[in-house]
């Protein structure tokens, strides 16, 4: 692609992001919803993020999508870590620390 | 809590968002690395991070960009892995709706996964949070974020491929996500929302990017709905 076609890329995903941000915020703002959506709502972020990571993990892109020990054991252990803390940082840590062990123990580090 | 002020509920958003910098730092710079090794300018690198401010999309429309998939086509795989961001739109008016155009028009440009995790958490656990210090949290959270997120993007395509890859900076996402969706498993229909959603994830990951995720998002929230009424 030339320059000017990236900058379209560039402007029009900007453009084109900023409307999806903006849709319910921007549209609905204090018309009530409905309680059953309200209800669906809630679980936003648990239904998102774990079917964002799933294959990540299980199909890592930098193995070309071979499972990988230390990439599972990583993600269990910042699972587990969190489950149990209840936050953030030392399960982020904990993952950090398991994959680093993990790559060091397979001899990819 | 309930009797922070607009100007430390947006302190406390801003220790919120720090932990989110461990994660962005390593993104940003790989994309910065990546957007240049496919041949960009560091301009062009730059106006993605600062225009589009979307992790996953900006890499999906660098990959189609390599791949010569026209612009009608990259535009559509990158918007798709964005859509998720409808539903964050969604989620957030019930806490958000009643603020002024003007400042939900910006919490829109600052709504990526950190943000809007960060946000939800906190008004989930303090019910009592007033509109206006609910606004100063969440541009709180995003203060720390989006200029680093900037920088490191700079700062990846300045040093390029001088990162190496057996620190598996890839994985910083996904270990992060999952250090967010953990302490968020708060009752059994979390918990079922989650398993459809990595299970439904999983399955339909053949599909055209951002479309199988979506719908294991709603499958997910369905299943979170019909456990918590079994139970109620």
């Amino acid at each position: 692609m030339t320059d000017a076609v990236i900058w379209t890329v560039i402007l029009a995903l900007g453009v084109g992001t900023f409307l999806i941000r903006f849709s319910f915020l921007g549209l609905i703002g204090t018309r009530p919803m409905p309680p059953l959506v309200l209800r669906l709502l809630r679980y936003t972020p648990v239904a998102v993020l774990p079917g964002l990571v799933a294959p990540l993990v299980v199909w890592p892109a930098a193995t070309e999508g071979a499972p990988e020990p230390a990439r599972l054991c990583a993600a269990a252990v910042a699972l587990a870590v969190g489950l149990w803390t209840r936050s953030v940082i030392p399960a982020v840590l904990a993952g950090f620390a398991t994959l680093y062990l993990g790559l060091w123990l397979t001899g990819a580090f | 809590m309930a009797l922070a002020t607009g100007k430390s509920a947006y302190l406390q958003g801003v220790r919120d968002g720090m932990p989110f910098l461990l994660v962005a730092v390593p993104f940003a710079a790989l994309f910065g690395v990546s957007a240049v090794e496919a041949g960009l300018s560091i301009g062009q690198a730059m106006g993605f991070s600062v225009l589009v401010i979307a992790g996953a999309s900006q890499f999906a429309a660098l990959q189609m960009i390599v791949d010569n998939a026209g612009v009608a086509l990259t535009l559509l795989a990158a918007l798709a892995v964005n859509l998720r961001m409808a539903m964050y739109s969604a989620s957030l008016v019930p806490y958000l709706g009643e603020a002024p155009l003007w400042k939900r028009a910006c919490v829109s440009y600052l709504l990526f996964d950190q943000s809007y995790v960060a946000a939800v958490a906190r008004y989930e656990a303090d019910g009592m949070m007033r509109l206006r210090d609910r606004v100063a949290f969440f541009f709180g959270v995003a203060t720390p974020i989006a200029p680093t997120w900037v920088l490191a993007t700079l700062a990846g395509a300045l040093l390029g491929a001088r990162i190496p890859d057996a620190a598996a900076l890839d994985f910083a996402l996904p270990i992060t996500f999952i250090a967010m969706v953990g302490p968020m498993l708060r009752t059994l229909a979390h918990v079922a929302a989650a398993l459809v959603s990595v299970v439904v994830g999983l399955a339909l990951v053949g599909l055209p990017s951002g479309t199988g995720l979506l719908i294991a998002a709603a499958c997910a929230m369905a299943a979170g709905v019909i456990v918590e009424g079994r139970r109620a």
